[in-house]
């Protein structure tokens, strides 16, 4: 592998990283400060993805805001999600939660094939972001893919400001710390919880729109991206947004490497990663940071 | 509903009375159609049916003077689901003859109970190498071919052109894999060398990793295979990469069969063998797909072919025996000794149960696979591992 390739690979792998944290970021998240496994987090990044798709003749070119459209039905259908259901869950063991998560798992997958059917489809990317610059010989690097990590950065870093600068963050951290001291200062926690949801269910959703014209949208995807993110949650450290972030990057590379030179064995490279880190440090990377 | 019940009763009374040599046998022939109805495949287990339904309609609803009844399962292309739901058919429908499936792993299983049941199997897609080979029963037959064929007649005809470098890329799994060793026995054969194989897990379609290494490692040729929606993209994403223009690209029939109109421009030029091409210029091809087009108002495509197939296969083996399910024996080796007049050209099955077919070098003009050539005469799966 020459120098060229190596580079382009390690792009193809940052921007496959900078998804996937997009996604675990919300899982993370919400598990951190609702102590909640959400199973169902991966549905949201495939309602994400089927947004994109319905969504798409209504805004053409408009593909900012089409972003935009979808995240804000996504977050309020998060937020109503949560208070719907979620907002029962809390006090539940996490043997039903899982149960009742998966439930909504096979709810959702109902719902999507009554609504838009089993097909795949693919998503057209915007024209004003049509073709690649030239890289090596042969090889162009789509402008797409330039888009998606920018966005994705652009997305982390606005999360960390929130989280770490802001009243909002403050209370987000001091909820996840101690919930009932909070709610002994008078901030309303059932409505930051509903808040905190519903960013998570953007997120994710964000993360399939982003997605759709990648890597095409077809049932079941939830799934796949789901399994990937706990394995990112776990070796980032349970509620670590900084962990997700290193252990999103982590996989990227592990994952794009091993089909490049361990293509028969690509798909069990990140649970090796996995199972290594486990041993070496049971608790994953990083604690939880608020 | 009575009236009706009483009135059927009566019919069949009169009708023993006076056909009483035919009344013994002429119950319907359960047939056990197990195909997806849901799922990703759900498509081509539809025309798979309306193929298979065509052939018996067109003999006027019976099969060598008996009526066919229909058992339908959705197999759900899952293959931890499928013993139990071919048990559903074989156990308590008590199906004649099984027709099944899409997903090679769930024919697997379907061909394991068909085996320990005896129960008569016929194929109309999956293409596991295994179930021609060291799955092989006198039980079991197939009327699609097997995963090695389109990959070995893509690999002659890749070596025909003076390829010497090739590369491969796949999905991690059966179809995957079997394909591209049949491309790869072939292309070495013919002098050629297969520098890396790549593959992803199903179905998986980030391709841009696998992208950029044969950008790096710049073959001669890339043969692929992907299906369905992964096709689709694979195909884009190759176009959209530069890769089109400088690396000739190769496939299985599968990866522009069906998958054309949405791959676009990205897929026009592209060269694929299959045993089936829709412009296939042959009296067989023409009538069946004026027949298909005038039943179900749209166009038949492969997965039709082998669902007809599957039924003139049955019917072969009826025919022999005038419908007397009894005569177990002869009916199999009828059907083995059969000469199906498919639209993709006549036919006849190895010993391992597999079509001995033409494989049809084709290329992607406009919304068809135009006939081009053909790649290899009456090619016949090795069926390793058979002991028949």
């Amino acid at each position: 592998m020459d120098f060229a390739t190596f580079l382009v690979q390690c792009l193809n792998a940052v921007q496959y990283g900078l998804l996937l944290f997009l996604v675990a970021s919300g899982l993370t998240l919400i598990f951190g400060i609702m102590g909640v496994i959400n199973l169902a987090h991966g549905s949201f990044y495939m309602i994400g993805a089927y947004l994109a798709f319905v969504l798409a003749p209504y805004f053409g070119d408009w593909y900012l805001t089409k972003l935009l459209a979808g995240v804000v039905l996504a977050a309020v259908f998060g937020y109503l999600l949560e208070w719907a259901f979620f907002s029962f869950l809390y006090q539940r063991e996490h043997l039903q939660q899982v149960l009742m998560t998966y439930a909504l798992i096979l709810v959702f997958e109902e719902l999507r094939s009554m609504l838009v059917g089993n097909d795949v489809h693919g998503v057209q990317a915007p024209s004003w972001l049509a073709g690649g610059f030239k890289l090596g010989e042969l090889m162009s690097y789509p402008w797409y893919r330039v888009f998606a990590s920018v966005a994705c950065i652009v997305l982390a870093l606005a999360l960390y400001g929130v989280v770490n600068r802001t009243r909002l963050g403050m209370m987000i951290r001091a909820g996840a710390s101690n919930r009932d001291m909070v709610r002994g200062l008078g901030i309303d926690i059932q409505r930051l919880y509903r808040i905190v949801f519903a960013g998570g269910v953007a997120l994710a959703a964000l993360a399939g729109m982003i997605a759709a014209p990648l890597s095409s949208v077809y049932p079941g995807m939830g799934g796949s991206v789901l399994i990937i993110c706990f394995v990112v949650v776990v070796i980032g450290g349970i509620g670590s947004i900084t962990g997700a972030l290193v252990a999103s990057l982590l996989v990227g590379f592990v994952d794009t490497f091993g089909k490049v030179f361990f293509a028969e064995y690509s798909g069990i490279g990140v649970y090796l990663l996995m199972a290594v880190i486990l041993v070496w440090r049971p608790e994953g990377l990083m604690r939880r940071s608020f | 509903m009575k009236f009706p019940t009483h009135l059927a009763l009566v019919a069949a009374c009169v009708a023993s009375l006076a056909l009483p040599a035919a009344a013994q046998t002429a119950g319907p022939i359960k047939v056990g159609l197990m195909l997806p109805a849901t799922g990703t495949f759900a498509a081509l287990g539809d025309m798979i049916e309306k193929g298979f339904k065509l052939h018996v309609q067109e003999q006027g609803g019976k099969l060598a003077g008996r009526e066919i009844q229909y058992f339908r399962v959705d197999d759900e292309s899952d293959p931890s689901k499928a013993t139990d739901n071919v048990n559903k058919l074989i156990k308590r429908d008590q199906v004649d003859v099984l027709v099944g499936t899409v997903h090679s792993g769930v024919a697997l299983a379907m061909a394991k109970a068909a085996k320990e049941s005896n129960t008569l199997l016929i194929v109309p897609n999956a293409g596991a190498d295994a179930i021609t080979g060291p799955m092989c029963g006198p039980n079991i037959v197939r009327s699609s071919f097997s995963n090695w064929q389109p990959g070995y007649s893509t690999g002659v005809v890749a070596a025909q052109k003076g390829y010497k470098r090739a590369m491969t890329i796949t999905w991690n799994y059966a179809a995957g894999l079997e394909t591209v060793k049949g491309f790869t026995e072939a292309f070495e054969k013919g002098g050629g060398k297969v520098i890396k194989d790549l593959s992803l897990p199903f179905p998986g379609v980030e391709f841009q990793a696998l992208l950029t290494e044969i950008a790096a490692q710049k073959p001669d040729v890339v043969f692929a295979f992907f299906a369905g929606g992964g096709a689709v993209k694979f195909v884009k994403d190759y176009d959209a990469a530069g890769l089109k223009k400088a690396v000739p690209l190769f496939g299985s029939g599968f990866l522009t069969d069906g998958t054309l109109e949405a791959q676009g421009a990205s897929a026009q030029g592209l060269f694929t063998t299959l045993h089936y091409a829709d412009s296939l210029d042959i009296p067989k091809n023409n009538a069946f797909r004026k027949s298909f087009a005038l039943t179900y108002k749209q166009n038949a495509d492969v997965y039709a072919v082998q669902g007809y197939d599957a039924a003139q296969l049955l019917a072969a083996g009826l025919n022999a025996v005038k419908g007397d399910m009894g005569k177990r024996d002869a009916m199999l080796a009828a059907m083995r000794k059969a000469t199906v007049d498919s639209p993709r050209g006549k036919f006849t099955l190895s010993a391992g149960g597999n079509p001995v077919q033409d494989m049809y070098l084709r290329e992607a003009k406009g919304p068809n696979n135009e006939y081009r050539a053909v790649a290899v005469k009456a090619l016949a799966d090795p069926a390793r591992g058979c002991k028949l």
